[in-house]
């Protein structure tokens, strides 16, 4: 609760999450706002912004109404930034955590294997998974783990290997526990804050990330994508340079929301421990 | 210098067991795409079934997984990264063909953010807290929050498309006959957007861990000690406090090329430059895997390099660094 109100007194953080509510609300009442395929022709080519109340944001190219898009991307940005971080969360913790708990060889090859990981750029990572794999909405949600999970696992062995030498480990030991339970239950919950310290960070990475992609074509063609609008937008930048800004701003927006309550977040709760 | 050859010889022992496993990765990426090298190949030039049986056998891809795996990994060890299907060259020709471009473009870029960045951030930092610093932090957060390639557009609807005052895209006007420092400053006409839209979004990184470190130093002892002798405090800023928070930003540089050289590719397929990634996009919708990977393996040495110099930097500027490694 003190968290919370100390939350609520940072304007910065306030501001972030009032931006990720009405993105949140967006991606949720697309279906019911603009129940029509967005991807469909809905009024003339090229209307520009704010001449009719049919189409607040105008039409692209090809008839297509903005702000229908803009709120059904909203979901796939949203969908796709989440289940990407999480996915990446999940897979780096467990792998961070056993190699913590391993060690020795197992915990040096896992490593390299990170090493490795973190030497190519996680985009051209990205890139390469998307263009063999195919796009959809789940290999551009696995392409952007692919290239997320080596952070949160790095901070996972840290914090195990700081954590599995004190007493309550010790003690887990004593009265018999499993070692599989003991890092489960007892070990992984503990190191899981500082993992989740770097969760908006993430989040935000992989909504650039699948923007880029789409931008260059490689998002799931059967969906809205931000992304993909700017692309579509850029072939008449001379004369409808709005189609590519107005999606854009929405980026923009989203990711600033993410790093703000993020950031709001992380100090509300270091404030908590160092009053504690 | 002792310390320093040790540092190196260490990374570079470090980074074999490293690319190893980048290559090996690679492989797997080649074998799931659909399709072989010959079928690509085929696909482009024509050809019958006997020829495809004869390629096969020529470029070893009629054996066994296991065998391919060994062959590739022998190639790979004499520099040979194969055949790009596109340009029908080896892909390393390619590669290192497109390579300068992008490190002019992420050199010009690094240059920018990490000067205006650390600039940037030494004002904010100079008094933690009050409202120059908060204007700033947010602003930087800001434009941290901006992807490249939509910023790249905003730049050339108004510079390029509005005031008509640089070119839309390209590394320099094609066929103008341009020599010599004419030449040069053609290229750097055409450079400013993409460094811009690049580099920008990287000075808020700069800026941010620049104030921080800055932030921290002020409650230092020695700082302390120098504002209680009567140091003026705007000097103290530069020659205490900011000092002692650069350090960091080196260390920032080598963390930030791989992030870059994957930022790269958008900003070169925007902008036309021809790089290195604008080559990876070209390789991906031509589905030329090969090149693809080539890419991705000199990108990964390229990331190593990097962090290798960066490294000696860091310990030519602080002596502590590596003292322990040399004597032991």
């Amino acid at each position: 609760m003190k968290t919370l109100s100390r939350l609520l007194r940072s304007p910065e953080a306030v501001a972030g999450f009032a931006l990720l509510a009405g993105m949140a609300a967006m991606a949720l009442l697309a279906p019911l706002l603009f129940p029509a395929d967005p991807l469909a022709i809905a009024g003339p080519p090229l209307t520009p912004p704010f001449e009719t109340w049919q189409h607040v944001f105008g039409t692209d190219r090809l008839g297509r109404d903005v702000l229908a898009g803009l709120f059904h991307g909203a979901r796939t940005s949203l969908a796709v930034g989440l289940a990407a971080a999480a996915a990446a969360i999940v897979a780096g913790s467990l792998i961070g955590t056993a190699a913590g708990f391993a060690g020795g060889l197992a915990d040096e090859a896992l490593m390299r294997v990170t090493d490795a990981f973190q030497t190519v750029p996680a985009f051209l990572l990205a890139l390469a998974f998307v263009s063999v794999a195919g796009p959809s909405l789940t290999t551009v949600v696995a392409a952007i783990a692919l290239g997320a999970w080596t952070g949160p696992a790095r901070i996972a062995r840290a914090e195990i290997l700081s954590l599995r030498e004190r007493d309550f480990v010790a003690g887990a030991r004593v009265v018999g526990m499993h070692p599989v339970e003991i890092a489960l239950r007892e070990v992984l919950p503990n190191a899981l804050p500082p993992v989740l310290a770097l969760s908006s960070v993430i989040v935000a990475g992989a909504v650039l990330i699948e923007a880029s992609l789409s931008f260059l074509g490689l998002g799931d063609p059967n969906r809205v994508t931000w992304g993909g609008m700017i692309a579509e937008g850029r072939t008449v930048l001379r004369s409808a340079p709005f189609l590519s800004i107005i999606p854009g701003i929405a980026l923009v927006l989203t990711v600033l929301g993410v790093y703000l309550a993020g950031e709001g977040v992380v100090e509300a709760s270091a404030a908590r421990r160092s009053f504690a | 210098m002792i310390r320093i050859r040790t540092l190196i010889l260490r990374r570079l022992v470090g980074a074999i067991p490293v690319l190893a496993i980048v290559s090996v990765g690679g492989f797997f990426l080649l074998e799931a795409a659909p399709g072989d090298a010959v079928d690509a190949y085929v696909a482009g030039i024509g050809g019958d079934a006997q020829m495809i049986d004869e390629l096969r056998q020529a470029w070893g891809l009629d054996r066994s997984a296991a065998a391919r795996l060994g062959f590739y990994l022998w190639s790979l060890a004499h520099l040979d990264l194969g055949q790009s299907v596109t340009f029908s060259r080896p892909v390393l020709d390619v590669v290192l063909e497109r390579l300068p471009n992008t490190l002019l473009l992420m050199g010009s870029a690094t240059a920018l953010s990490f000067s205006v960045g650390s600039l940037l951030g030494l004002f904010a930092g100079s008094r933690p807290g009050n409202f120059r610093d908060r204007f700033l932090s947010i602003g930087s957060l800001a434009l941290y929050a901006v992807p490249g390639f939509w910023l790249g557009l905003v730049l050339t609807v108004i510079f390029a498309v509005q005031l008509r005052w640089l070119p839309v895209s390209g590394i320099e006007t094609i066929a103008s006959g341009k020599q010599g420092v004419e030449r040069g400053l053609d290229v750097a006409r055409h450079l400013v957007l993409p460094v811009a839209s690049l580099g920008f979004i990287y000075l808020a990184l700069y800026l941010r861990v620049m104030r921080a470190g800055m932030a921290e130093a002020w409650r230092m002892d020695f700082v302390l000690a120098a504002r209680a002798r009567g140091v003026p405090r705007r000097r103290s800023a530069v020659r205490h406090v900011a000092r002692n928070a650069l350090l960091p930003l080196v260390t920032m540089l080598g963390l930030q090329s791989a992030a870059m050289l994957g930022g790269s590719v958008v900003i070169e397929s925007l902008f036309s430059v021809p790089g290195l990634g604008r080559l990876a996009q070209e390789a991906v919708s031509a589905r030329d895997t090969p090149l693809l990977l080539g890419i991705i393996l000199t990108s990964a040495v390229m990331v190593i390099l990097i962090n290798l110099v960066v490294d000696c930097l860091y310990a030519l500027l602080d002596p502590r660094v590596g003292a322990s490694e040399a004597s032991a």
